[in-house]
C-alpha cells in the first residue's frame, strides 16, 4: 500500500507502509494490536516481552526458596506478597505479548524447552537471607532503571504493562533495602551476612543490563524502533551511580576495587564485567539454570489435571445450562 | 496432556463507585467466574476496583485500524460540530 503525501505543498512523497510506521513512531505515536508493524518489529517485541515475562514467571523461584524460611511472620507476608506480584506482573507481560499474535501455551512451550531466555540473574542461587535484601534492593532496582523508560515504549500494550509494573516495583525495592538496612544495623554476623550477599549479587546485577553496547547488535535497531530508550551501558552507569551511594549509606562495601568516582563524567568508573561468566549462564551452564527449569516444567506438568479439569467442569456447567434453557 | 488453552478473557475494571469500567488487559480462565476471580487477584492486588467485567476475547469485534482514514472522515469536516466554531459577542455572558 502507498499513500501520497504533500510536501511543502509541491513535492509528493511516495511513503512505503515501512515509512510511514517509522514516520509514526518518530512522532511518538504508540502502536496497537491491530496497527500494521514491520514482521521483524512484532518478532522483536515478542521476544522481547515473552523473555521479560519468563523473567518473572523464574524469578519467582529463588525468593519462594526463602518463604518458608522467612525470619518472621511479617517478613514471611511480605516476601509472599512480592512473589504474587512478579506472578501477576508476568500475566500482564505474557497477555501484552498475546496481543501481538504469540499464543501462551507455545510462549511456556518455549520456555520449558530451553528455546526461549529469561533473565540470567535468576540462575544463581539464594543462599542465605540477606539474598532476600539483595534480590530487592540490587535485582529489583535494576529491574526498576530497565522498566522505567520501558513505560514509554512504542508498543501500546507492553507500555501499559509496564506502568503498572512499576507502580508495584517500588514496593519490591524498598522491601529489600530495609532487609539489608536491618541486617546492617544488627550483630556483626548479621552485617558480615549482608557483606557476603552484596559480594555475590553485585556483579550478576551488572550483567542484567545486558552485553557491552559494541557487543548489543540489535540495541540500535530496538532504539530506532522505540522499543528500548536508553543503551545496556547507559543504563549500567546509572545504576552503579545510584547504588554505590547506598552501600555506603549502608556501611558496605561494593566488591569492585576499579570503583572510583570520577568527577569530569560526575559519575563513577568501574570495573570491568566477567563477560565470560555472563555468557555461560546465558548458555544455560549457571549454577541453577537446570534447577530453575525443572522447577518451572515440573509445576506446570502437576498443574495439568488442574486445567483439565476446570475446562471439563466449564464445559459440564454449560451444557447443564444450556439443557435448561431447552427445557424452559 | 490436553493442549487445550484456557479461553482468553478481556478485563474492565470500575475503580471506584461513578468512574466508568476500563480496560486493563486480558488474562486464561476456565470459565467467567474463574476468569473475574483471576482478575481480582491479577489487576486489583492493591484496591485498583471496586467492580469487575469480564468479556471473552472473541465476542470483541474491533473497528479496522487500516480504515481509519475513511472511517472517520464524516467527523473531518464539520467543524461546526465544536462549540468554538461559533462566535459570541463578547458582552455576552453564560454562553
Amino acid at each position: 500500500m502507498l499513500v501520497k503525501l504533500c510536501l511543502r505543498g509541491m513535492e509528493t512523497l511516495e511513503l512505503t507502509q515501512e515509512e510511514q510506521f517509522q514516520a509514526r513512531i518518530d512522532a511518538d505515536v504508540r502502536i496497537e494490536p491491530k496497527d500494521w508493524m514491520p514482521d521483524a518489529y512484532r518478532k522483536t517485541l515478542i521476544r522481547q516481552i515473552s523473555q521479560h515475562a519468563h523473567s518473572e514467571l523464574v524469578g519467582m523461584l529463588p525468593e519462594g526458596n526463602w518463604i518458608t524460611r522467612a525470619p518472621s511472620l511479617k517478613r514471611k507476608s511480605i516476601l509472599l506478597a512480592k512473589v504474587q506480584d512478579e506472578a501477576g506482573h508476568g500475566l500482564y507481560l505474557y497477555s501484552a505479548a498475546e496481543t501481538l499474535g504469540a499464543s501462551r501455551d507455545q510462549m511456556l512451550a518455549d520456555l520449558h524447552s530451553g528455546k526461549a531466555k529469561y533473565s540470567s540473574i535468576f540462575n544463581y542461587p539464594t543462599l542465605s537471607w540477606a539474598d532476600m535484601g539483595c534480590v530487592g534492593w540490587l535485582v529489583d532496582g535494576a529491574a526498576i532503571l530497565n522498566q522505567v523508560p520501558l513505560c514509554r515504549t512504542s508498543y501500546g500494550p507492553y507500555a501499559r504493562a509496564m506502568v503498572r509494573v512499576c507502580k508495584e516495583e517500588s514496593f519490591h525495592q524498598r522491601q529489600g533495602f530495609e532487609i539489608m538496612q536491618t541486617l546492617c544495623e544488627g550483630s556483626p554476623e548479621q552485617k558480615a551476612m549482608a557483606q557476603e550477599g552484596l559480594n555475590r549479587w553485585w556483579w550478576p546485577t551488572l550483567m542484567m543490563f545486558g552485553p557491552k553496547d559494541s557487543e548489543s547488535p540489535n540495541t540500535a535497531q530496538s532504539m530506532n524502533w522505540r522499543i528500548k530508550r536508553f543503551t545496556n551501558d547507559e543504563l549500567r552507569q546509572k545504576f552503579v551511580d545510584m547504588m554505590v551511594p547506598q552501600a555506603e549509606f549502608l556501611g558496605l562495601t561494593v566488591p569492585d576495587p576499579n570503583l572510583k568516582w570520577n568527577e569530569a563524567k560526575q559519575g563513577y568508573d568501574f570495573g570491568d564485567v566477567d563477560w565470560e561468566e555472563f555468557w555461560n549462564v546465558v548458555k544455560g551452564n549457571g549454577l541453577c539454570n537446570q534447577e530453575r527449569l525443572q522447577a518451572r516444567v515440573q509445576a506446570h506438568e502437576e498443574g495439568a489435571w488442574v486445567r483439565e479439569a476446570a475446562l471439563a467442569h466449564a464445559e459440564k456447567r454449560k451444557q447443564r445450562e444450556e439443557a435448561k434453557a431447552v427445557a424452559a | 496432556m490436553s493442549q487445550k488453552e484456557w479461553p482468553l478473557w478481556e478485563v474492565f475494571i470500575r475503580s471506584k463507585q461513578g468512574l466508568d469500567h476500563k480496560h486493563v488487559g486480558s488474562l486464561h480462565a476456565a470459565d467467567a467466574e474463574m476468569a473475574i476471580q483471576n482478575a481480582r487477584d491479577v489487576y486489583t492486588r492493591r484496591l485498583e476496583g471496586v467492580s469487575i467485567w469480564v468479556v471473552e476475547s472473541k465476542h470483541v469485534h474491533a473497528s479496522n485500524p487500516d480504515d481509519s482514514a475513511a472511517f472517520y472522515e464524516p467527523a473531518n469536516d464539520k467543524i461546526y460540530r465544536h462549540p468554538t466554531f461559533y462566535q459570541v459577542p463578547d458582552s455576552i455572558k453564560h454562553m
